[in-house]
């Protein structure tokens, strides 16, 4: 994985609550076997509108989407993740995201950034008309405004993402710990027969 | 001596699996179960061979194709198999045959009997375990909580993980008893129990929550039903549900294929007789409701927590105080093409979809049987499926006639998938055209593009079949 320490740009202003992933990529574009190649088809069902923000030339280059509310919720689909990525969001900024979204955004190097909604009505001002800026190494989003919003990331992510760290590998250096638990006699290794 | 700190189940299941646990609280937690599917693994067995890992336990994982399989017949009259005509479709199947073949996984063909949904599979065949942890990379993994097992959905980079490290690093939930004590009323089913339970939490109310259901109405639910319950967990946004296993567990396991047998089992009913919550343990939240309150449900929009009861009205918009969740709403009912006010017994429907991981197991669909009798679906109907969640469901419907029934009625009988629940295969339901489901998921798209889905149970769904629109199934009890 690529380090990540900052993500500075200009932002989309959604604010659209509980975006599902069906709505950031819809089931008929997960036959695939790779990762690539997803981005035509993010957000696919909100872009059927004519006036929607995301084609909106303002916003042409974005890398970073301001959303509302249980961002991510629905499927695990990964594609989700690897669908905004391939257009190019490398950041989401909302009050709230499922589990399994943020889960899956770090594993691939994408920020999820948590703000209370006041703060995200004041960044999706911002988005309009300028970019921003979002720290790691700070944990701050910053506006040419002089806005400067703290947010709180697990200790754990926040390393993998600054080092790029990748996991599997992190785990099998505890190799022997996973050995030792399964030969421990766990009541639960049970092995299928059929 | 103090007494042992008492515990909540998912922290007995948690604290069994811990192989290390870091400073930051974070824990590397084993995983005794992995069920893969064709849609989110290719990308995960990829990752392996291009670092040269293997698949560290493939004898506690456990490959079968479900989510894009087409669900009409896949062998010929001659016996040969028929080809996929869609080529992703087919691509994505030959990878993981390729997959399972080259990592040594074991895997039920597209063409065996014991092939269907994942999360229809897994307790089936008795790879599902009180107990143990389980993951698959789907998002319904949930279901499995009905076994008494901690079971939640990952992504394809956590597949990979699991595959090359048999564990994830994981922090630890916050808990969440959801209690629901006497009996359900007549027509009133699991399924409108947890759409309800839904309605309550909201879609994001169990965030960072494991749940547990407990009360009397679950201790006297059939296996079926807590599958059907714990299935829906995610819809409220939680990742894991769980009931604690009991005597009606172990009865449903004995036997199964792939469950432990003789003096193993025997050793492992000891442990799981002591896999409860303790009394006095604690639980970061708990949500009462009253089995006496639940309705025959069905949902109006299009996120699985806007629920009403069958006899209620679709919702007006602008009673609702929150401006984020009103505007949702509005857009809701824009795009389900729904006036407020509407009694939801007078919405016509086009599309019946009895299947899916929620609700296509024997029991659901003798419930839906008993409900149409000699009955026909009505002429407004352009398509009704029945598509059972595995081979040996359907062999065993067939076995009781329910297909006859079905076929009769003007039901099409289909092969073993997720088919119309999330539309992958060429299972869809048409724009603009309105489809009672017994699926899990109302999102817009989801069970094709402009497809308006209403949730009820398989019941219910059958109850819609026959009356061509919404209806309440205790009306059509004799
Ligand atoms: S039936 Fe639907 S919810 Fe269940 S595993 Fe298949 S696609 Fe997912």
């Amino acid at each position: 994985m690529t380090p990540v320490t900052q993500v500075e740009g200009r932002a989309i202003p959604l604010g659209i609550a509980n975006i599902d992933t069906d709505v950031i990529i819809a089931a008929e574009h997960l036959k695939t076997v790779t990762r690539s190649g997803l981005g035509a088809h993010a957000l696919e069902s909100l872009r059927r509108a004519a006036d929607n923000v995301i084609d909106d030339p303002a916003y042409t280059g974005a890398n970073i989407l301001i959303a509302g509310a249980n961002f991510g919720c629905g499927s695990s689909r990964e594609h989700a993740v690897w669908a905004l990525m391939d257009r190019g969001i490398t950041a989401v900024i909302a009050p709230s995201f499922s589990d399994i979204f943020s889960g899956n955004a770090f594993k691939n190097g994408m920020v999820t950034v948590v703000l209370p909604q006041p703060q995200i009505d004041r960044l999706m001002a911002v988005a309009e008309t300028q970019p921003m800026t979002i720290d790691l190494t700070t944990m701050t989003v910053t506006t040419p405004f002089q806005d400067r919003f703290s947010f709180g990331l697990d200790e754990f992510r926040r390393d993998c993402l600054l080092h790029g760290t990748d996991e599997i590998a992190l785990t099998m250096a505890s190799d022997a710990a996973i050995g030792t638990y399964e030969s421990s006699g766990a009541p639960m290794l049970h092995v299928p027969r059929g | 001596m103090a007494d042992p700190q008492p515990q909540t189940l998912y922290e007995k299941i948690w604290n069994a699996h811990v192989v290390e646990r870091r400073d930051d609280g974070t824990c590397l937690i084993y995983i005794d179960r992995h069920l893969v599917h064709e849609v989110t693994s290719p990308q995960a067995f990829e990752g392996l061979r291009l670092a040269g890992r293997r698949v560290r336990r493939p004898d506690l994982t456990l490959a079968v194709p479900d989510h894009n399989l087409p669900t009409t017949a896949r062998v010929d009259g001659e016996g040969k198999r028929v080809p996929i005509a869609d080529p992703a479709s087919a691509a994505q199947l030959a990878a993981l045959e390729a997959n399972v073949a080259t990592f040594g996984i074991p895997y039920f063909t597209d063409r065996a009997a014991e092939q269907g949904i994942v999360h229809v599979v897994g307790p089936e065949q008795g790879f599902t375990l009180p107990g143990t942890t389980l993951v698959c990379g789907d998002s319904h993994t949930a279901a499995h909580g009905a076994l008494g097992a901690l079971a939640f959905g990952i992504g394809t980079s956590e597949v990979e993980h699991v595959l090359a490290t048999q564990t994830l690093l994981l922090t630890p939930a916050r808990t969440m008893e959801v209690r629901v004590d006497g009996d359900l009323g007549p027509g009133v089913t699991a399924k409108d129990l947890i759409l309800t339970i839904i309605g309550v939490l909201g879609a994001a109310g169990g965030a960072g929550y494991v749940i547990e259901y407990r009360g009397s109405t679950f201790e006297t639910m059939s296996i079926e039903g807590r599958l059907t319950v714990c299935n829906m967990s995610i819809e409220a946004g939680a990742r894991s549900g769980l009931v604690a296993p009991d005597d009606t567990t172990f009865a449903y396991l004995a036997g199964r294929p792939m469950a432990p047998k003789g003096a193993e089992w025997d050793r492992l009913v000891g442990y799981w007789r002591s896999l409860k919550t303790d009394a006095g343990a604690r639980f970061d939240k708990s949500v009462v409701i009253d089995a006496a309150s639940v309705e025959p449900s069905v949902t109006w929009g299009t996120s699985p927590d806007d629920v009403v009861g069958v006899s209620g009205v679709v919702p007006d918009p602008t009673g609702i105080a929150d401006p984020v969740k009103r505007a949702a709403a509005a857009k809701s009912l824009d795009y389900m093409g729904l006036t407020p006010g509407t009694p939801m017994t007078e919405i016509a429907v086009e599309h019946v979809f009895i299947g899916s991981c929620t609700n296509s197991r024997i029991e659901d669909l003798r419930a839906a049987a008993a409900i149409i009798g000699g009955r026909h679906v009505h002429p407004r109907i352009r398509q009704a499926l029945v598509v059972p969640g595995s081979g040996l469901v359907k062999r065993q419907a067939e076995a009781e006639g329910l297909d006859q029934l079905f076929i009769a009625a003007g039901f099409e009988w289909r092969e073993p998938g997720c088919s119309m629940c999330l539309a992958m295969n060429p299972d869809k339901v048409p724009p603009g055209e309105r489809c009672a489901s017994t699926s899990n998921r109302n999102f817009m798209g989801r069970q094709g593009p402009g497809a308006r889905t209403h949730l009820v149970s398989p019941a219910m769904a059958a109850a819609a079949a026959i009356n061509g629109r919404l209806s309440d199934v205790r009306e059509m009890m004799a």
